[in-house]
């Protein structure tokens, strides 16, 4: 099959981009989309041209390093998956594809189709983790947890960071993955000494980052490669509304040594 | 107090103000339409229903209009606020962005919203003030010598652009309603957990409710029910 695509140039951050239009030709239906553009960029390297850069690394759709707008669909028209296990069996001969980088102020293009996401990062360093002395592990059955906490603990903790929900969301909204990550510890036992101070500091970092807010239009959840539910953007709510009006001023307890 | 300052600066803050302006506004609208229904019982029990309001309840009518004034207030104010901030998230748009899942009520929330706010500057001025009078019948009286408020209902919906006004107004207020009633809950963090979160029955039968409701009245008078 053939295809026709529009694709996001940008030399580096700084710089102004626009769209290039490339002919791919001979495609197979049985290559995944990011095996697609290798054989694209090939013919452009051959041409002498610089390739189209995109992110990728485990190509098997547990990374989140891969991800771009595919005709105005984060990680194109397929539910539940990821670009890089997107197969061109999606699409039919001739079709016509804009391949655009995430768009939004926190998520910086460094050149093409690829974003800084480090803002994610900091939303993790905020209080995405919890603080316990790392060493020989434990019985895995010493803390009992229920099978439902533990199911929709591992419901959010499902999510790979790619940032498909903010570059989904029309508010460009980071709502749907810092209530993941607040999520998936806030429900098990470990996570419930920091609960509300995570809850507090991660979505400071998230507002900080100069996302927008949510309107729970939805697009994340449809968008999210790993299905997470804009329920937990109403748990994230509830936990940051509790810590708000019952956390204490954070001071120096104890003998100062 | 500090965090209550925090609170309202964080755009989970701002949402939640939000929801609950949002909730006092879906809770005043399904009072005035079921008080609004009591036109189809006849122009006495109209007059009689305004006349209540104005006279023994007029001080419980004044701290239910500061309430009002203030949750209206605070409502624009935090929209404009996410409004600004949702742009500024995304300073290169995209060229082609497909709306997924997303329903026509909650894309229409913004401009609908400023709608509803001119509809509701608009309605006060007309039927509360009398400032905007387009039937000339604003200071008529009833044969009790009562404010015929009935009497005004009545003109004022025979002329077109003031029913066809009412009735889109309140098509938006349904849309808004049927997005608001459901995100405000889930926003304060008190809806259930659910299989299929989008699906929002009781919001719907709130919504349709009430643009039902309120569409009775004008619809009565053009098919000359209420007379």
């Amino acid at each position: 099959m053939n295809l026709t695509l529009h694709v996001w140039r940008q030399p580096a951050a700084g710089a102004a981009g626009k769209f290039e239009r490339y002919e791919a030709r001979d495609v197979s239906p049985e290559m995944s989309f990011l095996e697609m553009l290798d054989v694209v960029n090939e013919g452009l390297i051959a041409a002498g041209q610089a390739p189209i850069a995109f992110d990728h690394d485990c190509r098997e759709g547990i990374c989140g390093m891969c991800g771009m707008m595919i005709s105005g669909a984060a990680h194109g028209p397929m539910k539940m998956t990821t670009t890089c296990q997107l197969h061109m069996r999606s699409f039919k001969d001739g079709d016509e594809l804009w391949l655009e980088p995430w768009r939004a102020r926190a998520f910086t293009v460094v050149r093409d189709l690829v974003v800084d996401r480090s803002a994610f990062d900091r939303i993790i360093q905020a209080g995405g983790f919890v603080s316990v002395n790392t060493g020989s592990p434990q019985d895995a059955n010493a803390i009992p947890i229920g099978k439902q906490e533990a199911d929709e603990a591992m419901d959010a903790a499902a999510c790979i960071g790619c940032g498909a929900c903010v570059a989904a969301c029309p508010n460009g909204s980071a709502s749907l993955f810092t209530a993941a990550k607040i999520s998936h510890l806030g429900l098990l036992p470990q996570g419930q000494p920091e609960r509300y101070r995570r809850a507090l500091r991660m979505v400071a970092q998230m507002d900080l980052e100069h996302f927008g807010g949510c309107t729970l239009f939805g697009e994340c959840q449809e968008a999210c490669p790993k299905g997470i539910s804009i329920d937990f953007i109403a748990r994230m709510n509830r936990d940051y509304l509790r810590a708000a009006a019952t956390a204490r001023e954070e001071r120096a307890v104890g003998g100062t040594g | 107090m500090r965090w209550l300052v925090e609170l309202y600066r964080s755009t989970i803050g701002k949402k939640i103000i939000m929801a609950v302006t949002g909730l006092i506004g879906i809770a005043f609208v399904f009072l005035h339409m079921v008080g609004n229904l009591q036109v189809f019982i006849g122009q006495n029990k109209f007059d009689a229903y305004a006349a209540l309001l104005h006279g023994p309840l007029a001080e419980l009518l004044w701290v239910a209009r500061a309430v009002l004034i203030a949750a209206v207030l605070l409502h624009v104010l935090m929209a404009w606020q996410l409004t600004r901030r949702a742009r500024a998230a995304r300073p290169v748009d995209y060229r082609m962005r497909e709306a997924q899942v997303s329903t026509l009520a909650s894309r229409t929330m913004r401009w609908g919203g400023v709608l509803l706010l001119v509809f509701i500057v608009f309605h006060i001025l007309h039927f509360t003030v009398g400032a905007i009078d387009p039937a000339g019948v604003f200071h008529d009286t009833d044969a009790l010598g009562r404010h015929d408020i009935y009497g005004d209902v009545v003109a004022s919906f025979r002329i077109w652009w003031v029913s066809g006004f009412y009735l889109l107004a309140m098509a938006f207020l349904g849309l808004h309603l049927f997005h608001g009633a459901w995100s405000s809950l889930r926003t304060l963090g008190v809806a259930r957990p659910s299989d299929h979160p989008l699906h929002r029955r009781i919001a719907a039968a709130v919504a349709i409710a009430v643009w039902l409701g309120f569409t009775l009245v004008p619809l009565g008078v053009i098919a000359g029910i209420v007379h």
